[in-house]
């Protein structure tokens, strides 16, 4: 599959929302309707891609779209994937019919965690995908269990004592992997191709799959905003957010890396000095740089050991 | 925004049964600087169209046409992205 063939396929998002300027959400959310090329209902939990996509009584969707609270929309997919289930063995609906979840940071990871883990438990032929921007940028930047150590946000600041973040990152994708499902990825829109085959890996798998995509966000980050895609691209090369799948088979994990920068591999710095949430690092508080890349490189190793590369 | 409407005539429940209605939205007073192709240069890779977040760059059997400039809000990451440099800016008046 190639960009011409996917920018054939009619669009199921459309433009006139109120994403700001440059935002992930909108490139991912295309790139994951463009990848799905059969019917999709589409769960969203409350997030900014809830707000600003569907305010009423106007909708960016043209497809089957249900809002719902912030914790529930692995709950809410669930029902719905049940229901469809339950009529499609009536014979009543004859089309097959996709289901994804759409969720921030907070609704998969902090406040939505129960519902996610219930969800895949019981096995439900849901997409997942987390959009994570790391931190509850559509409520004013709050520090979110996704956000990185060392980042500013509107409740973790910059003083004497203290230098934003002083926890790392929940692994969210170790998680949905110890619930063995069987498809389990992470991606960013910096590497289109891969997301968007991740994606169609995912809808042909029978059962729950989970997808962690990297969002940037222009207000909460402090980038230019038309370095977006930028932004990720450094992520992915310093392998502060390494691409890789899991394929879980009766219990066996499978784990690739779809992506090894190699000897390009960038320090973690070139990623931070494009980001006004990680300005006291740019100069001062090397400590805290040397932890961050210490941190990097013991989960790029383990990461490199698990895919046997 | 143009074309509301009234209370008594929207659906109940909150359902909106008027799928994709945000795309009669007019968002280019966001702008300020105009993405403007250059047809000379343009290999139609279709990069634009990929990494563009309001579904304004508009294309065609696997060829750029033209910019949506009532969807574009000016964030010119298609212009950053952009391998040969085909898309130029200019300020909005």
């Amino acid at each position: 599959m190639n960009l011409k063939e996917l920018s054939n396929r009619k669009a199921r998002f459309t433009g006139g929302h109120t994403l700001c300027p440059g935002c992930g959400e909108g490139i991912i959310v295309r790139a994951v309707l463009q990848a799905i090329n059969q019917q999709v209902v589409v769960g969203c939990a409350t997030s900014c891609l809830e707000v600003s996509t569907s305010k009423f009584p106007q909708t960016s969707w043209k497809c089957s779209f249900i809002h719902n609270a912030f914790e529930n929309v692995s709950a809410t997919m669930s029902g719905v994937e049940t229901a469809y289930r339950v009529l499609k063995r009536k014979n009543k609906i004859k089309d097959d019919i996709k289901f994804v979840a759409f969720a921030g940071d907070g609704g998969l990871c902090d406040i939505g965690l129960q519902s996610f883990s219930g969800a895949l438990e019981r096995g439900h032929n849901v997409l997942f995908i987390c959009l994570d921007n790391e931190a509850y940028q559509n409520t004013g930047i709050q520090r979110s269990s996704a956000t990185p150590y060392g980042a500013w946000t509107s409740t973790t600041q910059i003083g004497e004592k203290h230098k934003g973040k002083e926890q790392f990152k929940k692994d969210i994708v170790k998680i949905a992997v110890a619930h063995e499902i069987p498809y389990v990825a992470q991606a960013s829109p910096s590497n289109y191709l891969d997301l968007v085959k991740k994606v169609s890996t995912a809808v042909s798998i029978n059962g729950p799959s989970f997808i962690n995509i990297l969002s940037p966000c222009v207000p909460g980050w402090r980038y230019l905003q038309m370095e977006s895609i930028h932004v990720c691209r450094r992520a992915v090369d310093s392998c502060f957010w390494p691409l890789y799948e899991v394929f879980v088979e009766n219990g066996v994990e499978k784990w690739k890396l779809n992506y090894d920068p190699k000897d390009k591999k960038e320090p973690v710095i070139n990623f931070l000095r494009m980001q006004g949430r990680f300005k006291h690092l740019w100069n001062d508080n090397k400590d805290i740089v040397d932890k961050i890349q210490a941190n990097i490189d013991r989960k790029w190793e383990e990461l490199k050991k698990r895919c046997s590369v | 925004m143009q074309n509301l409407k009234k209370w008594k005539e929207l659906e109940d429940a909150g359902n909106i049964l008027d799928k994709g209605n945000n795309e009669e939205n007019d968002v280019s007073g966001w702008r300020s600087f105009r993405p403007i192709h250059i047809r000379e240069k343009c290999i139609d890779c279709m990069i634009c169209w990929s990494v563009c977040p309001d579904n304004a760059v508009i294309s065609g059997d696997g060829k750029f046409i033209k910019f949506d400039y009532t969807k574009c809000k000016g964030c010119l990451i298609c212009l950053n992205e952009c391998p040969v440099n085909a898309i130029r800016s200019e300020k909005e008046k």
